[in-house]
């Protein structure tokens, strides 16, 4: 009975050794260079490298799950099915693997918490951090204020005179700081494209960075259950040449002029007065 | 074994045609709807907004906007709006409604509308002061945004629940806009808080397809 275990053991490891040494390559280099969110942005670059080094750890754990239980399945099927049934063997302890089991996932798990805080902490990784960021790339960043409400994001450039858009534009090769609020319920915004996703938060700033690359088209959605139009609550922007961007904002002054008058002074955040017919 | 696997077979069958038929259900079951009108001026479509559903309504204590012809007689409370493909639709609001104001002051400028203005009482403008904004006729995903402007608090002869009367105090908005492709389905809604009596005026009525939501079918 021993010496049968032994040799299962053998032949599974065997398999999925041999499964882990061909699909993981595969993994990493065939479908890690089209995983989500694209290189559009340094960020979302990141984005990627990080997605594929989650996959390519995640691999042979999901290999040897399913090795071992397709294995059991073929070696352990009942050989007889009109006989009688018949129990097992019983099942015993095997402090080895218990305590390799452990030390693999042990080691699996902190390494992850390691890997993704570090990579969290090199440039916020795309992410909201809040009004105070812990980690803020250095140069000049061109502000935007994303400002969610029911069921549309709208944008301020409080460096071009505080205007504020009903779309989003801004030039490649530039370090953007999103600063992500809101007027009603908790939003999310969700620039997908350039790996960016900050909860909008009423009468909080909360600040994402990314820094651009070449000129593009993105999606931007609410990703937090808003209401009634939350699935509608999506747009398209852009990345665009600095020239592009120029002329785009000096255009925009124009056209949405009219309302600047009316705009209060800007803020991180606002508390919108008034609250309509509240109760 | 045989029995067991068409049992399976079965009930998997049943289960996948009821949720395709909950998402095909889901995806048709719009309300009620009414088409512009086709005139010698173009396709119109005639709008009003009112500070309460009529009385026999599901939400008699609602705002809501209902459909109405040129005349603003023969209301009727529907929200989904077909209108044909690739054709300017003049708008129409009768707004019957007082001021609530916007949470937002930029949406009191117009938007997506032709030449970026609409008119007040006859008068061309731009944008509205934020804090007089009663609602909004807004389709996002076409960059369409109007304020419509709030009947004075002092007015006389204001009207309570729909349907309203040209004899009643109102405001007059007019906009022209242009739609898309056909098969195109649009949501439309209001930016205002103006459900009373819900937190910050954003419940009921505002979170209730029929009332200061609907939709656009472009066909």
């Amino acid at each position: 009975m021993q010496a049968d275990q032994t040799n299962h053991f053998r032949r599974f490891a065997l398999i999925w050794a041999v499964a882990t040494a061909i699909l993981t390559p595969i993994v990493i280099f065939v479908f890690g260079p089209g995983l989500p969110p694209g290189n559009g942005t340094v960020e979302s670059a990141g984005q990627v490298s990080d997605n594929t080094v989650l996959l390519a750890l995640s691999t042979p754990v999901a290999l040897g799950v399913l090795i071992f239980v397709g294995y059991c399945v073929w070696a352990f099927r009942e050989p007889n099915p009109d006989g009688p049934v018949l129990d097992g063997p019983p099942i015993t302890g095997n402090s080895s693997v218990q305590m390799w089991w452990l030390i693999v996932t042990t080691t699996l798990v902190l390494f992850l918490a390691t890997f993704g805080s570090v990579r969290l902490l090199q440039d916020g990784a795309g992410g909201g951090q809040g009004p105070n960021p812990l980690s803020t790339p250095a140069g000049k960043a061109l502000q935007v204020q994303v400002i969610a409400q029911q069921w549309e994001f709208t944008y301020r450039y409080p460096g071009y005179g505080g205007i504020e858009t009903p779309h989003l534009v801004i030039p490649a090769n530039t370090l953007v700081e999103f600063h992500v609020t809101s007027l009603d319920v908790v939003h999310s915004f969700w620039a997908y494209q350039l790996g960016v996703k900050a909860d909008a938060n009423p009468g909080l700033d909360n600040i994402a960075y990314v820094t651009t690359k070449s000129p593009m088209t993105f999606e931007v959605h609410c990703a937090e259950l808003c209401g009634v139009w939350h699935g509608y609550m999506f747009d398209s922007g852009r990345v665009v040449s600095k020239a592009s961007f120029a002329t785009w904002i000096k255009g925009a002054e124009k056209t949405y002029g009219p309302a600047v008058k009316y705009l209060p002074p800007y803020s991180k955040t606002y508390f919108p007065s008034p609250v309509g017919r509240g109760g | 074994m045989v029995k067991r696997s068409l049992l399976v077979l079965t009930a998997a069958l049943v289960v996948s045609v009821a949720i395709a038929m909950y998402v095909v259900l889901y995806l048709t079951n719009v309300p009620d709807s009414a088409r512009a009108a086709q005139t010698s001026a173009g396709t119109e479509l005639y709008l009003a907004t009112v500070p309460a559903a009529a009385l026999n309504d599901p939400h008699p204590s609602w705002v809501s906007y209902y459909q109405t012809n040129s005349r603003d007689t023969n209301w009727q409370h529907k929200t989904t709006f077909i209108v044909p493909a690739n054709t300017l639709v003049h708008v129409t609001v009768f707004q019957y409604d007082g001021d609530s104001g916007l949470r937002n002051p930029f949406i009191s400028q117009a938007t997506g509308t032709v030449g970026g203005t609409f008119t007040l009482d006859g008068k061309t403008i731009q944008a509205i002061d934020p804090n007089t904004a009663s609602h909004v006729f807004a389709i996002p995903q076409l960059g369409l945004s109007v304020p419509l402007q709030g009947v004075d608090g002092n007015a006389k002869n204001q009207c309570g629940n729909a349907p309203c009367t040209m004899s009643q105090a109102h405001q007059t908005i007019t906009f022209s806009f242009r739609t898309g492709a056909k098969g195109s389905l649009y949501r439309w809604q209001c930016f205002v808080p103006c459900a009373a009596g819900y937190i910050d005026g954003f419940g009921g009525p505002m979170q209730t397809v029929g009332y200061m939501d609907g939709f656009v079918k472009v066909v």
